[in-house]
């Protein structure tokens, strides 16, 4: 199929996640698209800001809600080479967070310097 | 007997919380819970709001929704009190309503 | 549709892979192979294993050029190749694979 498929134009794709994991199943949806997508071979990036940087947080245990905890598929992204990882900065100190509280490393960049990479990309899907 | 007001949305994502906190009467039980779970940790933008309102309501957090965030209990806005499922029924039981905010 | 391993039947989906992978054990592992007509060998335990872990670790099952890459960064290139992983898994390594590891079916295509 990969051989089939012609030498395509290679786009920036930005996946922007605002939202906790588990209140609604948009995080979910987003990341089952993101490694879905991993297959086209295009430049991905990931931006968690607002309450989507709770998504990364560590030591999520769900047994007490009954869901699965999905946290740990992000550490799968790096085998599907998607390794741009955002987090802004204001939305780390708006909720009490630090850098060590994420269990992926992603770039800690200013909302000023996300605002610009954003403006970079073909396509954004924010959820 | 006063009553139990319920916030499961994010403060960060919607002013459900914030409406909560100027309407119900003092002394009312709040407790968050789902996405609410985070306005309830120490080192916020609304932690001060909180320790504040923790002064005026009986304020709770439903415990299981803090850690499947990975939140630690410990670290919860003085006054909070933490909860599980059975104490969310005997909030819920032993008020004269309960108001859901959403 | 479902298994029978250890006179207990557990339950599937019409595709063949488990509805509760905490049911899944090596007995129930060698019906599912059966009904997918493979003779589980070392070399297919081996694949099996390695799907387990990976799915323990990060709670998916791979894309099955994912899983090529891990097993070739883990046991060598020559296991790590389409070729030997459809010599043991002839209707595709990450759908036969994991649904005799018991997993759920790989996300995306192929």
């Amino acid at each position: 199929m990969e051989e089939e498929m012609e030498a395509g134009v290679v786009k920036k794709f930005m996946y922007v996640n605002r939202k906790q994991p588990y209140g609604t199943v948009y995080a979910l949806e987003v990341l089952e698209m993101v490694l879905i997508s991993a297959a086209f071979d295009q430049d991905v990036h990931l931006v968690f800001t607002d309450d989507g940087v709770l998504q990364l947080k560590k030591n999520m245990a769900t047994e007490g809600i009954g869901m699965k905890n999905f946290s740990k598929t992000y550490r799968a992204l790096e085998g599907y080479d998607i390794e741009k990882l955002y987090v802004d900065q204001e939305s780390l100190d708006e909720r009490g967070l630090t850098e060590d509280d994420l269990l992926v490393d992603v770039q800690v960049v200013s909302r000023a310097e996300m605002a610009k990479l954003m403006d970079q990309m073909d396509v954004v899907l924010s959820a | 007997m006063s009553q139990l007001h319920t916030v499961s949305k994010s403060p960060f994502e919607r002013t459900n919380l914030q409406s909560c906190l100027k309407l119900a009467t003092p002394g009312s039980a709040i407790l968050l819970y789902e996405d609410a779970v985070i306005g309830a940790m120490q080192g916020t933008s609304m932690a001060d709001a909180v320790a504040a309102a923790a002064k005026t309501f009986s304020l709770h957090v439903l415990g299981p929704d803090l850690a499947a965030r990975g939140l630690d209990a410990a670290k919860v806005v003085p006054g909070v009190k933490v909860v599980d499922y059975a104490g969310f029924v005997d909030l819920a039981a032993e008020a004269s309503a309960v108001q859901a905010w959403c | 549709m479902a298994y029978t391993a250890n006179g207990k039947t557990i339950e599937a989906d019409e595709e063949g892979y488990l509805v509760n992978i905490n049911e899944w054990n090596e007995e129930l592992a060698g019906e599912i192979a059966k009904a997918e007509q493979i003779n589980m060998s070392p070399e297919h335990w081996e694949v099996v294993n390695f799907l387990r872990e990976y799915y323990n670790e990060y709670q998916i099952a791979p894309a099955i050029r994912v899983l090529t890459k891990a097993i070739t960064k883990r046991l060598g290139a020559e296991k790590g190749s389409n070729k030997y992983l459809y010599e043991l898994f002839p209707y595709g390594p990450a759908k036969q694979a994991c649904k005799i590891a018991g997993l759920p079916k790989p996300t995306g295509c192929v």
